[in-house]
């Protein structure tokens, strides 16, 4: 029933996660969804881990918990760049790359 | 032996190679390459032919060329006294044409004397290949070979449009025959297992008689491509577009003769098939007749001996038609020596005339040109079958042997060309020759040539004099010797019916031909009684038809190549090829562009869109893993 509970806060999280991405505009918060996809799958990962006893959901979560930091810092530093250069950070100023 | 074999096949082929890719270097001194080149197999094919004359054989394999399955094809040459006599006359003429070549190709400039060199040479190896190979399939590579250096070399002027058409002209008839010849090879193959000349013999009497006719009708086809006779005989009269040196030596004396050496070498097939034999010696005996006639009104000098060339292959074929192969092989050997050197005395009087080729513009010039006149003298009275020129000693053979064996009808026709013979060929003599010069200042400009010229000339006089009395030879003469390998089935009645008399009055009969031809000859052009102008006005229908060669070319034009031009740029080109395979083509890049014109709109340059993409993505394949 615990388990059941937080596979539930897991996925709600990422679900949250994955929706703010999809239809939000704002990089900042794109961005902060993208750690609340993150945060999501560790979740899994811990719960899993915990289930079966397994050790190696733990490393997969410390894994992804660098990656993120070394992601957050760069992508922060993308978008100060682009506010820089477009004067704004809304994701549709970014359509150089349309066909 | 066998290294002096391969030596006289591979020598001219170095001297070639060596010519082609440092022409830059050896220029104006090519000849230093390519005389040797072909003077050593000359000396070389002399003791091979002492070799075989004393009974030596060979026949061997030099490496498999093709072996797939039953599939296999030597390198492989043949030495007998067919083969033997092909090289020595092959050797022997394109030596003193080569020598000669270096005075007459003396105003060329500096690459293209060599590249002349380099052609005249590869000439010889292809010509080699194609007397020596021991198998069906590499006789073709040579018998391509000397048609492609023959294509090169008249077409050796190629600025001039005229004898670039003139290389293609005879390139492309020859491909007509060709095609026989192929379809010939693969019914052998198909027959007989084999393309090893040995094998094919050896099983040759397992073939039906129907599909022996029609494998040598096959291989006739390619003979009458080759060597020029009808119908396939318009490409030679133009090939005259080529340098002089190169109408004597592949137009007179070697290649046009590949035909008569095929069919000889056949002779065992041909022994199987009576109605092919039929078919040659007719063929033969009909475009002698017909090629003489054309010569009969001909002004231009190259083009005269052209018909002549063709007109005396009309005559060897008829030599192999009447199954006497070794009279015809005969034929070819003496006509080599007087047909080569008439040519060989066209070019020096076009060489003195500045290439003047018209005989009517010509007269009176054996007082400027002794050595030339004198020698085209010989070579006239060879070719018009006067004794003991060598001309007559074949020819007579020839006639003879056709009428001893029952042809009656080729025996006539040929006696009849043999006067036309003598009268077109002393009509040029007479014209260029003798009488008042019609072109004074053409007249003033004449000189004799050098004697790098001269004396390959005087060679081959000599020769023409005197090749005929290999006749006499001990052991049955030449066609003794070469009758060694033809173990045929009639060729014993010929044997017998030599020794008949009668033969006599047949000697006379042709000899007096021959006069009557030569004092027609001297009537007409000389005393000018009857006048040939006055004839050609009264007989004016005949003259035109003869002077327009019986419109053949004109009527080939209309008939088969304006509508292949004609289907080849309105339906191939035009619908085929532009319609239809570039449609094609350019139908896939038209459909790929407009592919991709619709779906680049999915490019749209937003992250969240890319984002949506994914998550469809994941859910497909997730989706599709989960059900599957």
């Amino acid at each position: 029933m615990v388990m059941g509970l937080i596979f539930a806060i897991g996925v709600i999280t990422f679900c949250i996660g994955a929706l703010g991405v999809l239809i939000r505009k704002n990089a900042v918060v794109m961005f902060l969804c993208i750690e609340l996809m993150l945060n999501g799958a560790n979740m899994l990962f811990m719960a899993v881990s915990k289930f079966k006893g397994l050790i190696e959901g733990q490393v997969a979560v410390l894994f992804i918990m660098a990656v993120a930091a070394a992601e957050a810092a760069i992508g922060m530093a993308i978008i100060t760049a682009f506010y820089r250069r477009r004067g704004g950070i809304e994701v549709d100023k970014a359509e150089l790359l349309k066909w | 032996m066998r290294d002096l074999i391969l030596a006289v096949v591979f020598i001219p082929l170095i001297g070639a190679a060596i010519n082609g890719i440092f022409c830059w270097k050896t220029r104006r001194k090519a000849h230093y390459i390519a005389v040797p080149a072909i003077a050593i197999p000359a000396v070389i094919s002399l003791y091979l032919l002492v070799k075989v004359a004393q009974g030596y054989h060979f026949d061997d394999v030099l490496y498999w060329w093709i072996a797939i399955g039953d599939f296999r094809v030597p390198i492989g040459f043949l030495l007998d006294e067919l083969s033997v006599v092909m090289l020595v006359t092959v050797t022997f003429i394109s030596t003193w044409i080569h020598i000669y070549s270096i005075g007459y190709m003396d105003h060329e400039p500096d690459i293209s004397y060599a590249r002349y060199f380099t052609y005249l040479n590869l000439f010889v190896f292809f010509m080699l290949v194609l007397v020596m190979a021991n198998n069906y399939l590499l006789m073709f590579v040579g018998w391509e070979g000397v048609g492609l250096c023959s294509y090169l070399l008249i077409g050796y002027w190629y600025e001039k449009m005229s004898a670039a058409n003139a290389g293609m002209k005879a390139f492309i008839t020859n491909r007509v025959g060709d095609f026989g010849f192929t379809i010939a090879l693969f019914l052998i193959y198909k027959h007989l297992g084999s393309l090893i000349f040995h094998d094919v013999f050896a099983r040759a009497h397992e073939l039906s008689v129907p599909l022996a006719t029609l494998i040598t009708l096959l291989l006739f086809t390619g003979a009458t491509g080759k060597s020029a006779q009808i119908p396939l005989y318009v490409w030679l009269p133009d090939a005259m577009e080529g340098p002089t040196p190169v109408s004597s030596l592949i137009h007179a004396a070697t290649m046009v003769t590949a035909g008569v050496y095929m069919i000889a070498r056949s002779h065992v097939l041909y022994n199987l098939a009576p109605f092919t034999m039929e078919v040659v010696a007719v063929v033969g005996v009909i475009t002698a007749w017909f090629a003489a006639s054309m010569a009969l009104v001909n002004n231009d000098l190259k083009r005269v001996l052209a018909f002549s060339t063709i007109s005396q292959l009309g005559y060897m074929f008829v030599g192999v038609g009447v199954g006497a192969y070794a009279a015809g092989i005969f034929h070819l050997f003496t006509h080599a020596f007087f047909k080569g050197l008439m040519f060989l005395c066209a070019g020096s009087v076009m060489h003195a005339l500045h290439g003047e080729l018209n005989m009517q513009k010509m007269g009176g010039l054996l007082k400027k040109m002794k050595i030339t006149g004198i020698t085209f003298i010989v070579g006239a009275l060879a070719i018009s079958g006067v004794p003991p020129f060598a001309g007559f000693w074949s020819k007579d053979s020839i006639l003879h042997h056709a009428f001893v064996e029952g042809h009656k009808f080729v025996w006539l026709v040929g006696t009849i060309t043999a006067g036309m013979t003598a009268f077109y060929i002393f009509r040029l003599i007479f014209l260029t020759f003798f009488g008042e010069p019609r072109d004074k200042e053409l007249y003033e400009h004449a000189h004799e040539n050098p004697p790098v010229m001269t004396i390959p000339m005087i060679v081959l006089a000599i020769g023409s004099a005197f090749a005929g009395l290999f006749a006499l030879a001990p052991g049955g003469g030449f066609e003794g010797f070469v009758n060694r390998i033809m173990h045929a089935g009639h060729e014993a009645a010929v044997h017998a019916a030599h020794g008949e008399g009668g033969a006599g009055g047949l000697i006379v009969i042709s000899v007096a031909v021959a006069l009557i031809g030569i004092g027609i000859a001297y009537l007409m052009y000389i005393k000018r009684t009857p006048d040939p102008v006055e004839m050609a006005q009264r007989f004016r229908p005949i003259y035109l038809v003869l002077y327009n060669r019986y419109w053949v070319d004109e009527l080939y034009f209309a008939f088969f190549i304006n509508p292949t031009v004609g289907i080849s740029r309105h339906v191939l080109w035009k619908i085929v090829d532009v319609g239809i395979i570039d449609g094609i083509v350019n139908g896939v890049a038209r459909l790929c562009s407009l592919i991709g014109a619709g779906v680049r709109k999915l490019q749209t340059g937003f992250i969240p869109d890319y984002a949506w993409f994914i998550l469809a993505g994941i859910i497909v394949v997730c989706g599709i893993k989960i059900l599957f």
